[in-house]
């Protein structure tokens, strides 16, 4: 009976954020909450830790710049050093102005494209991958809350009938 | 209710009493619909232009650059000035969609789908011009940083034109995907409406199998964030460094310390114009009114006369040095009194129309609010943006130091041909575009709706009374 659950689905973001303060409040483990569009404030209301995605994309962008560096270095003044428009190269550092651009298209390159593969491997989406949202309302104007029955059925559903839930259903979670 | 309050002076964003799935409903009406005798015509029409120019490209290439009007001392001439018209078309859509979501410009949300498939477009067909130039774009790959086959001969970092390689890539690609991560919650929307079967794969192949979880929603908007936040001075770069391609050389005219700014400045300006060409016609095509409003236009129009006022400044001080100099050769660049009496007159007299003359009637408030009047001089900045670019590179370049070499340019049918080629693709692109991709960011503005809908404010300001 452990994989049992309660949808409980509301037709306004400011019930459901209302609903979720109180479910939590009569300390239930709320499993996932489905939306159409992002309601302010819902993560921290369902106490879901902050997203580290913005470090990973500084150490991406660290990378790339790093990435630059070595390869205008090892291209431009190590393996076949070129006297062009007179710009010197004898060392990388004085020949660095004329990477810099290279360095800084580089370092947004890698920032933005690695943060953004990161983040669909992450929640999980890609090409052939199919939709797990349980109802199709919840991508147009319906917010469905979903939370594990541990043999409190009824009293789950007395909680969430009085937060103003429009439909409530007890699904088996293959 | 408290933390959707908005001044009621701020005019509402959203028109009418629409519900969330109103919205749903009005967005995906254009998708679901059959097209109109219009779109048809207008297909047709882009169609053909792109077929003539696909025939004009395979006979340059075929024949040899030698098809173009381009002689010994223009080396240059339509194919970079339209490479430039058409990545700083581009400019438009990512200032929209990053510099003003960090400025938390809610109004940005009803354009921004559409301003950023256009620069995403826009840039396709710059990217066409410098490949083409190659004359042998079969070897267009020698510009990646590869060695070649006498050995390990690598790409020369020093240049601007390889310069420009990296930051149209990585402006393209950065573009692409912070289009598509917010094209996904529209597609999931499209996918579960949708009846027919095959419509409903090909949206949830397209849509990545997005479900919308509340932690899903977290990362998105931290990923649009820092995207923004990178696509902002990437943006910046893109025209800086296409600016660079002329005033890093010597010669006069080209040679200027403001090209950067400047070019941003006007990128900018023409983007914002074209956003307002395009957007004018699609929201009444595809009855789009309530929510790209009169408000929508009148902001921007407020955009483009202050990037228009930054280009006019620029112009004035680039007219001023050349004359303060006192040498000989910046009489005959492109802002000089020699530029405006030669033989190119027309083509300068027609910038100063079409870029700082005719814009100036925005500052009245009737015109500005008027989308008939904002679709005309939107035209007339197209026209005078590209009269920028080939003027700051055919006359520049028609008088070079030596007076025995003074020549003038005379396009050819060919490189006519691929400039109307590549608009007829811009067209084919947007026109599909507009039939088949959720046009609106729904989800976003589904988000500022108690906030900027007309019927909320309208319930929320009669509270106070």
């Amino acid at each position: 009976m452990s994989n049992k659950v309660i949808h409980a689905l509301y037709n306004d973001d400011d019930i459901l954020m209302d609903a979720v303060k109180k479910v939590k409040a009569a300390h239930h483990h709320i499993d996932e909450v489905f939306t159409p569009f992002p309601v302010h404030g819902l993560d921290k209301a369902m106490g879901l830790a902050p997203t580290k995605i913005a470090i990973t994309s500084f150490l991406y962008g660290l990378t790339g710049l790093s990435f630059a560096i070595w390869m205008t270095n090892y291209m431009m003044i190590q393996d076949w050093p070129q006297d062009i428009g007179g710009k010197p190269n004898f060392s990388w550092f004085v020949n660095m102005p004329a990477f810099v651009p290279i360095m800084f298209e580089l370092t947004v390159f890698f920032a933005a494209h690695l943060m953004v593969i990161t983040f669909y491997m992450r929640s999980r989406i890609w090409p052939f991958k199919s939709a797990e949202n349980p109802d199709v309302r919840t991508t147009d104007d319906h917010f469905l809350m979903e939370i594990a029955i541990h043999g409190n059925e009824e009293e789950l559903t007395t909680l969430l009938n009085e937060t103003g839930a429009v439909e409530i259903n007890v699904i088996e979670k293959e | 209710m408290s933390s959707h309050y908005e001044a009621p002076i701020r005019e509402p964003l959203v028109l009418g009493e629409k519900s969330y799935h109103d919205i749903s409903v009005d967005i995906a009406k254009p998708i679901e619909g059959k097209a109109n005798k219009n779109w048809y015509i207008a297909f047709t029409i882009s169609l053909i232009a792109f077929l003539w120019g696909i025939g004009c490209i395979t006979y340059t290439i075929g024949t040899g650059i030698g098809v173009w009007g381009l002689n010994k001392n223009i080396g240059w001439a339509w194919d970079i000035t339209n490479f430039v018209w058409w990545v700083g078309i581009g400019h438009a859509g990512t200032l929209i969609s990053a510099v003003l979501l960090l400025f938390r410009q809610r109004w940005r949300m009803a354009i921004n789908r559409s301003a950023e498939a256009m620069t995403i477009f826009a840039v396709f067909q710059a990217g066409l011009f410098p490949l083409i130039h190659m004359g042998r774009p079969w070897n267009g790959y020698w510009v990646l940083p590869i060695p070649n086959q006498f050995g390990s001969l690598w790409v020369n970092f020093n240049s601007p034109l390889l310069w420009d390689v990296f930051a149209i890539s990585t402006y393209l690609s950065v573009s692409l995907v912070f289009w598509w991560t917010g094209l996904l919650p529209d597609f999931a929307m499209l996918r579960d409406r949708a009846v027919k079967p095959f419509q409903k794969k090909i949206y949830a192949l397209l849509s990545f199998g997005w479900s919308g979880r509340a932690k899903d929603w977290q990362r998105f908007e931290e990923v649009s964030l820092v995207l923004a936040g990178l696509a902002t001075p990437l943006v910046l770069s893109v025209h800086t460094i296409v600016s660079m391609d002329f005033a890093t050389s010597i010669n006069p005219g080209w040679h200027s310390t403001i090209f950067p700014p400047y070019f941003v400045a006007g990128a900018i300006f023409s983007g914002f114009a074209m956003v307002q060409t395009l957007l004018g016609v699609m929201r009444k095509v595809t009855n789009l009114e309530n929510y790209i409003t009169r408000l929508h236009i009148e902001y921007m129009n407020m955009v483009i006369m202050l990037t228009g006022g930054i280009v006019a400044v620029a112009y004035a001080s680039e007219f001023f040095i050349a004359w303060y100099t006192g040498s000989p050769y910046e009489n005959f660049t492109y802002m000089s009194v020699g530029a405006a009496t030669g033989a190119y007159g027309w083509a300068f007299w027609s910038l100063i129309l079409f870029n700082i003359l005719i814009p100036q009637l925005l500052w009245i408030k009737s015109i500005r609010v008027s989308f008939i009047g904002s679709f005309l001089i939107s035209i007339a900045i197209n026209i005078g943006m590209w009269f920028e670019r080939f003027d700051i590179i055919a006359i520049v370049l028609s008088k070079g130091h030596l007076p025995s070499t003074w020549t003038r340019f005379e396009p050819t049918f060919v490189d006519v041909g691929i400039f109307i080629g590549t608009i007829g693709f811009f067209g084919v692109l947007f026109l599909l575009y507009a039939r088949t991709f959720p046009v609106i960011a729904q989800a976003e503005v589904k988000s500022i709706m108690k906030v900027s809908g007309e019927n909320y404010k309208k319930l929320r300001d009669g509270n106070h009374e």
